[in-house]
């Protein structure tokens, strides 16, 4: 099983949890990220994410591997969304099991993190004035 | 040689397409941007992105090879 997977349809986070259940896991820790209707002072209305598909599947892999390897925790996963999606849809889930909490948190922080910087993977924002745009982040 | 240039976000939308297939003598992943970015009007430096070959990441100063698959990557905004 993949830990890292793109996917054009929502993400269901009920589907997701069960395989990351372990008997020796104390703690559960998720993160969802959500499509917000703001930023940086503009109304979005939807956004549509474009992703570099073979490369954002190895490396996001190489971000939960590396997590598992470095942090105390039973198991991990990480799901990213592609194509459009309204405000409040699912963008991007994350889950880690671990025998506590402190590593569970922990882990699914840097996960996130490191998507973020490190996925080639792309948003484009679409605002309430008709205008859009890509998302590219300075430094 | 014959490269396949694959575009994504701000850089498609410059491109027109979202790949290209190019017959070049650029010797490394650093000229073939140039020479992209003077066909295209790329706004970006390439201190601003990052290059793939092939589905991994890589050096501007990697030689380039027939029938390599090369991405510019803008600045990523994923999550």
């Amino acid at each position: 099983m993949n830990h890292f997977t793109l996917s054009a349809i929502p993400i269901e986070p009920d589907v997701m949890r069960p395989g990351l259940r372990a008997g020796g896991a104390g703690a559960f820790v998720e993160f969802q990220g959500w499509v917000r209707d703001h930023a940086d002072g503009r109304d979005v209305v939807g956004l549509e994410y474009q992703a570099y598909d073979v490369l954002a599947n190895r490396e996001g892999e190489r971000i939960v591997l590396e997590t598992l390897e470095r942090f105390d925790i039973t198991a991990a996963a990480c799901v990213h969304r592609t194509g459009a999606l309204a405000v409040g849809e699912c963008a991007v889930w994350v889950g880690v099991s671990a025998a506590h909490r402190d590593a569970a948190f922990a882990a699914c922080r840097h996960i996130i993190d490191e998507v973020k910087s490190r996925v080639p993977i792309w948003k484009r924002e679409t605002y309430a004035d008709g205008d859009s745009g890509w998302v590219h982040p300075e430094g | 040689m014959k490269i396949v240039v694959r575009y994504f976000a701000s850089l498609r939308d410059a491109a027109g397409c979202d790949e290209q297939k190019i017959e070049t003598s650029a010797a490394d992943a650093d000229a073939l941007f140039h020479e992209l970015r003077a066909q295209h009007g790329f706004a970006w430096p390439t201190d601003r992105l990052r290059v793939a070959i092939n589905g991994a990441f890589a050096q501007w100063s990697t030689r380039l090879a027939d029938g390599d698959e090369v991405v510019f990557l803008p600045p990523v905004s994923g999550g």
